[in-house]
């Protein structure tokens, strides 16, 4: 069964992804929501964070998942990134076993090689994406190496190549991160995710925490960097303005459903869905 | 022979080898586990023995558990037949066994070993004995169990490259200096207990079987005779082994083995002899015929 539409060039396909924290009962679905205005089951206190969520994302596209705290922004590119797992839904990647296997269901040691083949994965806090203890150059290599490359000469110029690309000047290759500020942290960050060239990148909260010179810096990087490389990307942000900026089409996350979903522009400018409206408003 | 040795030792009322016959089951039992997946650290009960932890307990026990009364035994610590950790554990096998003890590594057929692999080759039916300090070779990139356990199950190494690329960024060559670490049998990633690079290769398609026994970390691995084991290398920055250039044993003239160096107590002049005293004999034996 092939689920992915090739011709439509959709590298990834998720159906009905949901992600519950707690036990959970059979009225959770229904008792929480963004009717209900919280993701907390009131029968058995369990966390729906995400509940039915499926999108396509294309080649060479970015999309945009916009949504106020906690409503289940982060716990869906986390799951996408294998780091917290899916409570069930369906994914299929084109670039994994051209889209026959669902990559929600497979074993350990397969989700680790999709992570480190195909994915990329800028987080919000650079804490948590690098390891401060090791100088940017071994970051990078980091990655390379976990994608079996391991040819010591191939993997300096990579990193040179990549902190050239994120403008952080080669000197800095053998400095430890601990030592740089925000903003540079953050770019080692994403030039370590684009390492080995992965089709997919995902981006959560990346400007969130930086001044906004910076913070225009890093979204011109990302900018260029999706035009120049043709990678999907999937950008998780609750700043409009940052969705605004970079992305093509959005949804619009609320209590862990969609609630609307459409060309960027469109959402901002004629949004239909109440939530949405608010958010919009809010925004000037 | 056998009547006349295990009366020898039932004298001092201890059980044959001084662990019971349940402790030696269970060990046997870890052992062939171990062997089944090389290179693979199995858990095990760690027994109180007579000497402390740390001085070569883990070894010790795995030992006792494979000896016989017809072996003969060579117990060597980095490499001498007569330094005091060696000949205190000898004292107690022979105590509790009564088996035959040799300096000659081609007569014994269990080795214990601290730290060293004996020059000659070993050959098929002998076994070489670790006693293993640190067991987990991602101890000191990832300090939880749970995580390096995972990281074994899914061969995620990651981590473990890093260390070699930095010590390369940073100081031109991987700065480890015994206890290079070095895959087995193309899975899991091993420390082979502080033995100098110079031994490597020797873990490589041996003869003999190798088993470690870490007794204060309570773990027992292995390598089956005839396994790939090669040390973890960059495509372009190969491994290589300490180089004695233009020295030679002081002692036998030997320039193919492992050196120590050490000082004139008087003049303070600097020599080198063998590490493996074993060896050193051997050539000096040879030498007068």
């Amino acid at each position: 069964m092939n689920n992915i539409n090739m011709d439509h060039g959709c590298v990834l396909q998720v159906r009905n992804l949901s992600k519950k924290f707690g036990r959970g009962c059979p009225h959770c679905e229904k008792l929480t929501g963004p009717e209900f205005g919280s993701n907390v089951c009131p029968k058995c206190n369990s966390v729906v964070a995400l509940h039915h969520v499926s999108f396509d994302l294309y080649q060479g596209e970015i999309l945009g998942v916009v949504g106020e705290s906690g409503s289940g922004k982060s716990s869906l590119v986390q799951c996408l990134y294998f780091d917290q797992q899916a409570t069930s839904g369906e994914g299929y990647l084109s670039y994994y076993n051209d889209g026959e296997e669902n990559i929600f269901q497979l074993p350990q040691s397969k989700k680790r090689y999709i992570r480190n083949h195909l994915m990329g994965m800028v987080y919000q806090n650079p804490l948590l994406g690098l390891r401060l203890g090791f100088t940017s150059g071994g970051n990078i290599a980091e990655k390379l190496l976990t994608a079996d490359i391991y040819h010591y000469e191939t993997i300096r110029e990579r990193g040179k190549e990549l902190l050239t690309r994120t403008e952080i000047p080669e000197y800095y290759m053998d400095e430890k991160p601990k030592r740089f500020s925000g903003g540079m942290q953050q770019r080692v960050q994403i030039a370590k995710a684009l390492a080995n060239n992965p089709p997919i990148l995902l981006l959560d909260e990346v400007t969130t925490g930086l001044d906004v010179s910076v913070q225009a810096k890093v979204l011109d990087l990302i900018k260029c960097l999706q035009q120049e490389l043709n990678i999907s990307m999937l950008v998780v942000s609750h700043d409009l303005g940052v969705i605004r900026l970079l992305t093509n089409r959005t949804m619009v996350l609320k209590n862990g459903r969609i609630v609307e979903r459409g060309l960027t522009d469109q959402i901002l400018e004629d949004p239909q869905h109440n939530y949405t409206q608010l958010l919009v408003h809010s925004m000037l | 022979m056998i009547e006349e040795l295990i009366p020898k030792a039932e004298k001092f009322n201890y059980n044959f080898a001084f662990i019971d016959e349940g402790a030696k089951k269970e060990i046997r039992r870890k052992l062939l586990k171990a062997i089944a997946i090389p290179g693979h650290q199995v858990p095990f009960a760690s027994r109180e023995l007579p000497i402390a932890r740390g001085w070569g307990t883990g070894g010790l026990q795995v030992t006792m558990a494979v000896i016989g009364p017809e072996d003969t035994l060579k117990i060597i610590d980095q490499g001498c037949d007569g330094s005091v950790n060696a000949i205190n554990l000898r004292k107690l096998m022979v105590k509790t066994t009564g088996v035959k003890t040799t300096f000659d590594t081609t007569q014994a057929t269990v080795i214990q070993t601290r730290h060293r692999i004996p020059e000659i080759p070993l050959k098929e039916g002998q076994v070489l004995v670790f006693q293993v300090p640190l067991p987990e070779p991602l101890r000191h990139v990832e300090p939880s169990e749970v995580e390096t356990r995972r990281m074994h199950a899914e061969s995620d190494y990651g981590l473990m490259w890093v260390t070699l690329y930095e010590d390369i960024a940073n100081w031109g060559s991987i700065s480890i200096g015994a206890g290079y670490p070095c895959k087995v049998n193309g899975h899991y990633i091993m420390s082979p207990s502080p033995i100098p690079k110079w031994d490597n290769y020797k873990l490589n398609q041996a003869e003999c079987l190798y088993l470690f026994g870490a007794g204060r970390e309570k773990r027992i691995y292995a390598i089956p005779p005839y396994t790939d084991v090669e040390p973890l290398q960059f495509e372009d920055k190969p491994f290589s082994v300490e180089r004695f250039d233009g020295l030679y044993c002081i002692r036998c003239g030997a320039t193919d083995s492992f050196l120590d160096e050490i000082y004139d107590e008087e003049t303070g002049e600097k020599y080198h002899v063998c590490s493996d005293t074993g060896y050193c004999d051997w050539r000096m034996e040879n030498k007068d015929e």
